[in-house]
């Protein structure tokens, strides 16, 4: 089973410019550990405190955001695309100056 | 105002600490959170006066100097400024005395409050030489994208829903603007402009452009503050969809307050959305910011975010300034277009209903007081959305064009409607032995 994971453009620092990916991880979880080994800077970037993927990062199987499809407990299928898509909006609340 | 006057500022990432200048770019590398624009208000502290921007022009341009607006550009459309209206009708009926419509249905040039937005974000588009600009949007901002564009000499490709309202799409295309239906909903368009942000070097608005592009909407906050008299209200109520434009107003509440242009006031903020689509008032009701998306199903399609991006700061913010949020029903969001048209005169889109509709019902929770300064914003014009009431109101038949014919009618209709309104009897309370 390989699934196909498509790496957004903020993430190309950490990655040699390489956009696209296979793996054959079967969670989330484990798709992030896996990008962690294949991209090890990528790998400490991604990942908060506690070591799951950092909130503002959205994760979309096919045209789905996996919140829909069970999060953490999906599991992938053979073919799957998997996206990472940050969110965009956002801004810093009161203090300006 | 002349551009010597305008606060420096920059991108940068609240959660990484790292500076980026100014560029078309919306995600920190380091933490892949949101890039945000800094200003450096100590630099011009004191240049900046109510009579600095009472000079300026009677657009949102007179607040040029607290706007990304980049050096040597001078935008001249004349966006923005537009009516803060002493909602007194509506007041009475809701039982509030000091009641306030900011009426962002009548913004130049599209009758949105997107107009602002794109105002800034293609100023900084011109300023980073893209030709091409565009936005993925749920209607009024591709109409505001395409007609700006459009003045400005840019090329515009827009993409929307497919399922969007006809007026929002005829009302894109008019401008020249290439239009792309997506078939699906607004977060599917949203997700695809994201991969299409980072293939083309195109100016997207609310994509690499929107650190800029969000803090637009600050100067809805500023001209309510400068037209109460330079004071801030007891409440605000915003319409959220993605959950921008309710902290953008705070921010420049917080901005005025710190360049001592207005006195500090713990403002609440009460955010209203569409029982279809939910996610922020819903988060706001469970006391967390932790947003789970849906799947929209509402009439009020601009507020049809099933995953606003915006969601957890807005949250977090309506509560921690003990604000509150609600959402209403499609019916009462028709209601709620009525009720503004009937008592105020102003049509309002979907958008303005769900507003109209969660100030009343904040008002009757007692959460929002009688007395106390209220604005709620009204941010869309309801031509664009006449399919909602499509069949609501009886055009009555033609009447031919002489005084018998007129007054004949006209007893007719006085005869129809009491028998049009006529009730039930009231059952009896005590049933007949």
């Amino acid at each position: 089973m390989s699934i196909r994971v498509m790496l957004p453009a903020a993430f190309a620092r950490h990655t040699d410019g390489t956009k696209q990916v296979e793996s054959t991880a079967t969670t989330l979880p484990i798709l992030v550990e896996d990008l962690g080994v294949k991209f090890p800077q990528l790998g400490t970037h991604i990942k908060d405190e506690e070591g799951k993927l950092r909130k503002f990062i959205n994760v979309y199987v096919n045209d789905e955001d996996i919140r829909f499809l069970g999060g953490d407990t999906y599991q992938f299928q053979d073919r799957d695309e998997v996206m990472f898509i940050p969110s965009i909006a956002g801004g810093c609340s009161g203090n300006s100056a | 105002m002349s551009s010597a006057c305008r606060t420096p500022y920059e991108l940068y990432s609240k959660e990484s600490g790292k500076s980026y200048g100014n560029q078309p770019l919306s995600i920190c590398d380091e933490s892949f959170t949101p890039l945000e624009v800094k200003y450096d208000f100590d630099a011009v502290r004191g240049l900046i006066t109510r009579k600095t921007i009472e000079a300026g022009p009677l657009n949102m341009w007179r607040y040029a100097s607290l706007l990304p607006i980049p050096e040597g550009l001078e935008p001249d459309l004349p966006v923005g400024l537009t009516p803060l209206v002493r909602a007194k009708n509506l007041g009475k009926r809701l039982g509030a005395s000091n009641l306030f419509i900011k009426n962002d249905a009548v913004c130049f040039p599209t009758l949105s409050f997107k107009d602002r937005v794109v105002a800034v974000a293609l100023a900084n588009a011109q300023a980073f030489g893209f030709k091409v600009v565009g936005c993925s949007s749920t209607g009024n901002l591709a109409n505001s994208v395409a007609a700006q564009a459009a003045r400005l000499g840019l090329k515009a490709c827009i993409l929307v829903p497919a399922e969007l309202e006809q007026a929002k799409i005829l009302n894109t295309l008019v401008y020249g603007a290439r239009l792309v239906r997506i078939d699906g909903n607004y977060d599917h368009v949203n997700r695809l402009c994201s991969l299409i942000a980072d293939q083309y070097n195109w100016g997207f608005v609310n994509v690499n452009l929107r650190p800029y592009y969000a803090e637009g909407s600050k100067s809805l906050g500023f001209e309510i503050a400068e037209q109460l008299g330079w004071r801030l209200p007891d409440n605000v109520v915003v319409p959220m969809a993605g959950g921008s434009l309710i902290r953008k107003i705070k921010k420049a509440f917080d901005e005025l307050i710190y360049l001592g242009l207005v006195e500090a006031k713990n403002v609440r903020f009460f955010g209203a959305q569409a029982t279809g689509c939910s996610p922020i008032s819903r988060a706001v009701q469970d006391d967390t910011e932790t947003i789970t998306p849906q799947r929209p199903n509402t009439i009020a399609r601009s507020l049809a975010i099933g995953n606003p991006a915006d969601g957890p700061y807005a949250s977090r913010m309506i509560r921690e300034l003990g604000g509150w949020a609600e959402d209403v029903s499609d019916i009462e969001i028709v209601a709620g277009i009525q009720e503004l048209a009937e008592t105020e005169g102003i049509f309002t889109e979907t958008a303005g209903g769900v507003t109209t509709a969660v100030t009343a019902r904040l008002i009757a929770q007692g959460r929002i007081g009688a007395h106390e300064t209220t604005v709620f914003c009204i941010t869309g014009n309801g031509l664009k959305t006449l399919d909602c009431l499509q069949g609501r109101f009886d055009v009555g038949r033609a009447v031919r064009p002489r005084l018998a014919d007129f007054e004949e009618y006209l007893a007719e209709l006085d005869n129809i409607r009491p028998v049009a309104t006529v009730v039930e009897p009231e059952p009896e309370l005590v049933p007949a032995d």
